[in-house]
């Protein structure tokens, strides 16, 4: 090592020679400077004069000024985790260090207890909600529940409290939004495609915990199972009437929570809900066709039902309208009669042409061209929308 | 500090011994869990089983020598891929069941399955088998309906007897769906469409039906309803109504003036016109 020393000292001082900017620290300035040194100079005596080495840690500054660093000068400052730890660098982070106690102990001790003990009293202190119950397993083994409100408990590893709703409705929806249309078979071999909602919450949490591996997957399945099973005791049009639906939701929910009292679930069912009843996507024109017809049958019976007031109201009228003529003609029968009968004959034949036979042995002889002009020029007379007739309506 | 360490010494060794052993020889069994302690491949004791007398908790054992294996307690689950059963009548259903059990003597279950998967495969086939048995036995519309209830009571007996082979109990076995398979649904799908068509083809008739009643039941009392206005006097009603009909019939509405009236002389309407003689 020593050796090592002397080489390099002498390289050293091969490069910097006498001016070294950083002059002599022992000696006075003017010595150090103006001293001559040979280059067979010893090496002991320039030891102590040579200007100081920069590289050297300030402390080690004694007797060898001008030793050239090694590489435990290098490390002496620097602590274990790398060369940040102390010694150089800007001010702030680099040079963090543990603030010390006064006695010049480290804080790391107290740091490491207080992490610790907030830990522990964030383990053993549960604030249970009001819709929550907490389970307490006191190593492994389950000992009580919390009920909400503030709790306490032996801290982490010892004692482990598991807090969940059990108030709070939950809901699956069957079948889930992902999977495809299911179709359910009815009573009477028909299919449904139905979709429905449970509603639950949970009953007994210790059960709900440590009863049934998957509470939730179990739900669903025994929610399944009862729908299946209840739908297949239904006829197909029951499924689809609103009283039909009730009568279903209630039987899958005393069915479901048969199934789940019996696995000890500690789950409440608090209602099924049908969604959606529909026939199956590919019968469902016919589905329709049938209630298109329903209204095709009371569109008939109402057209039937309209021709029926139309005709009685008529029949009604006329017979009103030939008993008040009745009565009339009871009281002078003979004149009424004739009246009505000149009435009407006027009304009919001021319109009519008229041919009056009078002579008895003239022929009648019937100018039927003539009659077809007269008509002909009636008719273009009648097609002329200024000529007005007189209606002969009514009596 | 160092003068503590040299002082106290041995002392530090026994504790971290101790710590040592501790954490080898302790283990915790929760309450979700039930475990066999087995030493040299033989069972000794278990924990926490179902009517067993130890609860969950922290217990020890003799460290490299016992091993502990650790048991599902609760209710397990056992499904079951959808299956093609035939029905007494020959028809065919795709059925999907589930089963549930839980492990009530974990030596046995350690012993002849291993571990709970073991278990499952083992009742997998037998739960296939013995509800194609049970089903094959019913006939379709009884499959769908009220008797399944009684068919899967057997099936369950049936896997029970089987599954406490493997330490098992079989709590429940439910049928989650009976569907059709893919030409049966065809054909199911057909007779609903020719079912409703039916029905929409017997509403249009009904509805014709009542309308036609609905037509007569109106004539009929209209009919009753001048029957009993112009019964009253059926000659002045003759009079009355060719009045009426004259009027409609040679109204100018209706063509009247292309009619040629040829009058006799003896017309009543001319009685008047000839003076009097």
């Amino acid at each position: 090592m020593r050796t090592l020393d002397g080489f390099t000292n002498r390289i050293w001082l091969a490069m910097a020679g006498k001016k070294s900017p950083w002059g002599d620290k022992n000696g006075g300035p003017g010595r150090g400077s103006n001293e001559p040194t040979g280059d067979g100079d010893g090496k002991s005596g320039d030891k102590t004069r040579g200007p100081r080495n920069p590289w050297l840690p300030p402390g080690s500054s004694g007797n060898d000024g001008r030793r050239s660093p090694n590489i435990e000068d290098i490390f002496k400052n620097r602590g274990p985790e790398g060369p940040r730890r102390s010694g150089g660098g800007g001010p702030g982070g680099p040079n963090f260090r543990f603030p010390q106690r006064p006695g010049g102990k480290s804080w790391f001790p107290i740091a490491v207890i207080g992490i610790i003990a907030l830990g522990l009293v964030a383990t053993s202190v549960h604030l249970v909600g009001p819709q929550q119950q907490a389970v307490v397993k006191t190593l492994g083994n389950f000992t009580r529940t919390m009920e909400p409100g503030l709790n306490f408990s032996a801290p982490f590893p010892i004692e482990i409290v598991d807090v969940e709703d059990v108030q709070g409705v939950r809901t699956e929806r069957i079948p889930g939004s992902d999977s495809q249309v299911k179709l359910i078979l009815t009573g009477d071999q028909n299919l449904v495609d139905l979709s429905y909602i449970v509603r639950w919450n949970i009953s007994d949490l210790a059960a709900f915990k440590f009863n049934v591996v998957d509470p939730v997957e179990t739900v669903k399945e025994a929610a399944e199972a009862a729908m299946r099973a209840s739908v297949a005791e239904t006829e197909l049009d029951e499924t689809f009437s609103g009283q039909g639906r009730a009568a279903i939701e209630q039987d899958v929910r005393e069915r479901m929570q048969r199934t789940l009292d019996s696995y000890r679930a500690g789950v409440r069912v608090l209602g099924v809900e049908i969604e959606k009843a529909d026939p199956p996507a590919q019968v469902v024109d016919a589905f329709r066709d049938v209630q298109v017809a329903e209204q095709n049958a009371d569109a008939n019976r109402n057209q039937a039902r309209g021709y029926a007031q139309q005709v009685l109201a008529q029949a009604q009228g006329e017979a009103e309208a030939f008993d008040k003529v009745y009565e009339e003609y009871r009281l002078a029968p003979e004149v009424t009669r004739q009246r009505l009968y000149y009435e009407t004959m006027e009304r009919v034949l001021s319109q009519t042409p008229k041919t009056i036979v009078e002579t008895d042995n003239v022929t009648p002889y019937l100018p039927l061209p003539e009659i077809r002009r007269r008509a002909d020029q009636s008719q273009q007379q009648q097609q002329r929308p200024s000529t007005t007739v007189t209606a002969p309506e009514g009596q | 500090m160092s003068t503590f360490v040299q002082d106290h010494r041995n002392t530090l060794i026994v504790i971290g011994l101790a710590i040592i052993a501790l954490m080898l020889s302790a283990y915790v069994v929760p309450e979700e869990e039930q475990a066999v302690v087995i030493r040299t491949g033989e069972p000794i004791g278990t924990v926490n089983t179902p009517n067993g007398s130890s609860n969950a908790g922290i217990y020890l054992r003799m460290p490299f020598v016992d091993s502990v294996r650790r048991i599902e307690k609760r209710l397990l689950d056992l499904e079951m891929n959808d299956e093609e059963v035939l029905s007494a009548d020959q028809q065919r259903l795709l059925v999907n069941a589930y089963a549930r059990f839980r492990i009530v003597d974990p030596v046995r279950m350690v012993e002849r399955a291993g571990t709970t998967d073991g278990v499952r495969n083992a009742l997998e086939p037998i739960l296939n088998s013995v509800l194609r048995q049970e089903l094959g036995r019913r006939t379709f519309q009884s499959m769908l309906t009220a008797e399944r209830g009684s068919a899967l009571a057997n099936v369950r007996t049936n896997l029970d007897r089987q599954a406490r082979q493997y330490g098992a109990e079989v709590v429940d076995v439910k049928i989650m769906r009976t569907d059709l398979p893919e030409a049966p649904l065809q054909s199911a799908f057909r007779r609903m469409e020719s079912d409703r068509e039916r029905e929409a083809r017997t509403i249009r008739a009904q509805g014709s039906r009542d309308a036609r009643i609905i037509r007569a039941d109106a004539d009929a009392e209209s009919a009753s309803i001048y029957a009993d206005a112009f019964g009253k006097d059926p000659e002045f009603y003759d009079f009355y109504r060719a009045m009426q009909s004259y009027d409609a019939t040679f109204a100018a509405e209706n063509g009247g003036a292309e009619s040629n009236i040829i009058l006799s002389p003896d017309n009543e309407y001319l009685r008047q016109f000839r003076g009097r003689r």
